[in-house]
């Protein structure tokens, strides 16, 4: 459970909410239609305040899982718990949860502040109250002013925003959020993605949000769980999934790096290529076996250079693609053995067709089995 | 290279704008200064008739009755359809619309054999509880509402379930997931939602029942609507108040659509079609079971006019006097239409008037559709206009306006003589249908990008080739569909047939009515199944020809 200080907002939102401060968690849960299992015995917690990552391509199960832990959909086995309670089969109706579809799903005949208030009327607050709660929660997305216009006259960002306001309003026991960024153009969407991951905190209750996008779940989340076909592959913070993934599936989804044989020696890995042998520092895991059959090494383009001139232990190579990407260049280099890698430069220098040296850096570099 | 695309417009363009001023405009022009050339005369005849006075309210009441009526059966069943899983729900959405396939006016003979003072209904329960008397009249407007719900509420259930089909499963997925009940989400969410879908379908009901014809006319039983009371000042020769009784007939109905158009108004939104949600499976034996029993009740009332319009065809004329069932059947109705050319010659004279309507249509309505969809020019808001106002006006006023303009030969006025002659029906039956085939092609066209004109025309095709090989492929499935609509309204047409019709061109529909008055009943349904028959056929021919084609 990962808790920054003084992150959390103890003076407003969360007044009064007993009982509300428990942890979200899935048990096992499996989710199968037809033949097809969508979700497959996937449990993980997220504690309050915390912001929890499903990342996945398409068809991984992601979504589902979403709507397991909304309500909309019931599991067939395993359960759902909020602060130890099982709610697996309670409806959504009842569950006190703040969702934020991918599509927003605001209301189209509402202005914008009886969709804020929407969450409120079916509590039976009164129309003077839920007005001056749905104004607070739209000043708090930035929207102040904005509540009586037509949902049709917001642009992307400023519905996604109405979004957020109308799951945070009802003062959820959880906060779950379908790809809340998906539908950004990609300058907003950089933007958003502090200001949203700011909101969440804020509101202190577990979150959860789905997305495809690894550079949003490394911006916006605490943790970091991994999905492919439905099964759950590896649940930890971004830096675990980047430098110590537990598998080849992981390394290939999360981050960038080409995944080479490498033979395990404990402490270090010998990676020959070309018949040049060079001994790599590598991390593994936690709780991984000491030592594997069988290893990939993960070379990141950041733990790799280009060394020019034909030092005796660097890896030959030719130049096949050169992209300027800022500060630095990339250079795609194909090796001996078939072998190609993207290495990171701050030099210029190289060209297309040129030949080069390719030398690993200190590490450490991700061990993974095979 | 623009003011030669804008010439070209205008040379397609000014013989069909023509065509459709001379047909459209005006005869109901001739009608508007018909009911003035007796100065306010006419005018104030009508305002001091009781009768005409009682005829507009009645009309009035009819059409709202008939439109709430309706709503009440639609909109339960487009939600038990398309929310619920059941046994029986596919037998029930099979035959939901079924009364849409009804002619008009087999419609209403069929509810007179049923629950009429001596149908079958009626009757079986006058028998079972004893009573001297027929437990009910089917007349006056009660019996008219009860005919248009049954027929007119096809129109509510079926946009009603296209826009639940439409709907966004997540909108009521959010309003579950802040704490709106079922009740509530239905109130505050779906059912505003589909308002558009609900007031799209009143406005066609209040039209239909506004301008409806058969009902009134076949059990008004004294009862005095616009319609037959255009019809009755015509019979008595007086011609201008029948006019005038026209143009407020045709008002009324413009009036109608203005008020559905500005309760409209508001609305800025559409309903996105992110695909509907799954139906939910009625678990519950219990409940199972009701709904099955009520879909059961339901089917029964649905199909037991079409069966009653078949039983009765065999029935032997004269035969059927007090009797719950008619007690004699034999195939002579049947034998008789198809070898006695005078019973035959009706039905030669519907197909042939409605194919030649329909021919008419294609042609005029696909250049019209083309000319609205991918051509800018100056006319085209007015065209539109053109090919939508018959919509507007009811069947009987289109009727008066032909009988008050095509009745002598004046090319100084451009009058040809049609009444009287036999094509003064697929006239008619033209101008009735051009809407309903305009739009068809226009929806087909519109769903072409139309980029795909420019590219061909930029390949080096000439126009006639686009014409040929882009557009009209793309209008295909429009003129299909419209070309069949039309050609089904066009064979069981009534209410226009009834003010133009001569004995001989009379079509089937003025048959029916005349052997029902000579209580011919046999001969009459045996009509109205043959009718149905053609109906079928056709929709079975146009689905074959779209199959072969795509």
């Amino acid at each position: 459970m990962t808790t920054a200080p003084g992150a959390r907002d103890d003076s407003g939102i969360r007044e009064g909410k007993g009982g509300s401060e428990g942890a979200l968690a899935l048990n096992g849960v499996t989710r199968r239609f037809g033949d097809f299992t969508a979700v497959d015995n996937v449990s993980f917690e997220i504690g309050p305040g915390e912001l929890l990552a499903l990342v996945g391509a398409s068809g991984s199960g992601k979504t589902t899982t979403l709507r397991i832990a909304a309500g909309y959909e019931i599991p067939d086995a395993g359960t759902v718990t909020l602060g130890g309670k099982d709610i697996t089969r309670i409806p959504p109706e009842r569950r006190g949860f703040g969702m934020v579809f991918q599509h927003y799903a605001l209301f189209p005949h509402m202005p914008v502040e009886q969709n804020v208030a929407f969450g409120l009327e079916a509590r039976g607050v009164n129309k003077v109250d839920r007005l001056v709660k749905a104004r607070a929660a739209l000043a708090s997305v930035g929207l102040e002013g904005a509540g009586s216009r037509a949902i049709q006259s917001l642009s992307g960002g400023e519905q996604q925003r109405v979004a957020l306001a109308r799951a945070m309003v009802i003062e959820p026991k959880a906060l779950l959020l379908d790809e809340p960024l998906s539908n950004l153009d990609p300058t907003l969407r950089q933007a958003t993605r502090n200001d949203l991951r700011a909101m969440l905190r804020r509101v202190g209750v577990p979150a959860l949000f789905v997305t495809h996008d690894q550079e949003d779940a490394f911006a916006i989340a605490d943790r970091i769980a991994l999905l492919k076909r439905g099964k759950l592959l590896q649940c930890g913070t971004p830096e675990e999934l980047y430098h110590a993934p537990v598998s080849r599936e992981v390394a290939a989804f999360i981050g960038r790096g080409s995944i080479i044989p490498a033979e395990d020696k404990g402490n270090v890995a010998a990676v020959t290529i070309g018949g040049v042998k060079r001994d790599l520092n590598v991390t593994r895991p936690k709780g991984a076996s000491a030592k594997y059959d069988k290893a990939f090494v993960v070379m990141r383009p950041d733990a790799l250079e280009i060394a020019r001139g034909a030092g005796v232990l660097a890896w030959r190579g030719r130049v096949t693609n050169r992209r300027f990407a800022g500060g630095v260049v990339v250079y795609r280099v194909e090796l001996s053995d078939g072998v190609v890698v993207d290495v990171e430069s701050n030099s210029a220098d190289a060209h297309e067709d040129d030949n080069v040296s390719v030398s690993p850096l200190k590490g450490p570099h991700p061990l993974v089995p095979a | 290279m623009r003011s030669s695309a804008s010439r070209q417009s205008w040379i397609i363009a000014l013989p069909v704008i023509a065509l459709l001023i001379w047909t459209v405009i005006y005869p109901n022009a001739a009608v508007i200064a018909g009911s003035f050339e007796d100065g306010l005369g006419h005018w104030r005849e009508f305002l001091n008739s009781p009768a005409d006075l009682e005829a507009l309210r009645t009309s009035l009441v009819i059409s709202v009755a008939s439109v709430f009526a309706s709503l009440a059966i639609g909109v339960p069943l487009a939600f038990l359809l398309g929310r619920f899983e059941f046994p029986g729900r596919r037998l029930l959405r099979a035959v939901a619309t079924l009364p849409a396939a009804l002619p008009p006016l087999v419609g209403v003979i069929a509810f007179l054999f049923l629950y009429g003072e001596s149908g079958v209904v009626t009757r079986a329960i006058q028998r079972a509880l004893g009573m001297a008397e027929a437990p009910w009249q089917l007349k006056g407007v009660s019996a008219i509402v009860f005919v248009h719900a049954y027929t007119m509420y096809v129109y509510v259930f079926l946009f009603v379930s296209a826009g639940l089909e439409r709907f966004d499963a997540t909108l009521d997925e959010a309003a579950s997931g802040l704490g709106a009940s079922t009740w509530r989400r239905l109130r505050r969410v779906t059912l505003p939602l589909l308002m558009p879908a609900v007031a799209g379908s009143m406005l066609l009901v209040f039209m239909n029942a506004l301008g409806s014809f058969s009902a009134p006319y076949v059990f008004g039983g004294g009862l005095r609507v616009l319609s037959t009371q255009i019809l009755a000042s015509k019979t008595n020769g007086a011609m201008g108040l029948a006019y005038v009784e026209t143009t407020v007939l045709a008002l009324s109905a413009i009036a109608g659509l203005l008020l559905f158009r500005w309760l409209d108004r508001k609305r800025k939104y559409t309903l996105a079609s992110k695909g509907g949600r799954a139906r939910r499976v009625i678990r519950s034996r219990r409940v199972q079971l009701l709904m099955t029993g009520l879909s059961a009740i339901i089917v029964v009332m649905l199909v037991l006019p079409h069966l009653m319009v078949v039983l009765v065809s065999f029935a032997r004329d004269g035969s059927w006097t007090t009797q719950v069932l008619p007690p004699e059947y034999t195939l002579e109705n049947y034998r008789r239409l198809f070898s006695e050319s005078e019973l035959w010659r009706p039905i030669t004279n519907s197909v042939s008037m409605a194919l030649i309507a329909t021919a008419a249509n294609l042609i005029v309505c696909f250049l019209a559709a083309y000319l609205i969809v991918f051509r800018r020019f100056a006319g085209r808001r007015f065209l539109e206009l053109l090919v939508a106002l018959p919509w507007a006006i009811p069947a009987t006023a289109i009727a008066l306006g032909l009988a008050a303009t095509f009745n002598q030969n004046d090319l100084a006025t451009a009058r040809v003589l049609l009444v009287g002659t036999f094509w003064i029906l697929p006239v008619a039956y033209f101008i009735r249908d051009i809407p309903l085939v305009a739009s068809a092609v226009e929806s087909s066209l519109r769903q072409m990008d139309s980029s795909l004109e420019d590219a061909a025309r930029g390949l080096g095709a000439s126009w006639l080739m686009t014409m040929r090989r882009v557009i009209l492929p793309a209008a295909r499935p429009g003129l299909v569909a419209g070309g069949l609509l039309a050609a089904v309204t066009a064979v069981g047409e009534f209410v226009a047939s009834v003010v133009l019709y001569t004995h001989s061109n009379r079509p089937i529909s003025m048959e029916i009515l005349a052997q029902l008055r000579a209580l011919a009943f046999g001969t009459a349904a045996a009509y109205s199944v043959l009718l149905i028959m053609l109906v079928l056929l056709m929709t079975l021919a146009a689905r074959s020809f779209e199959e072969r084609l795509a």
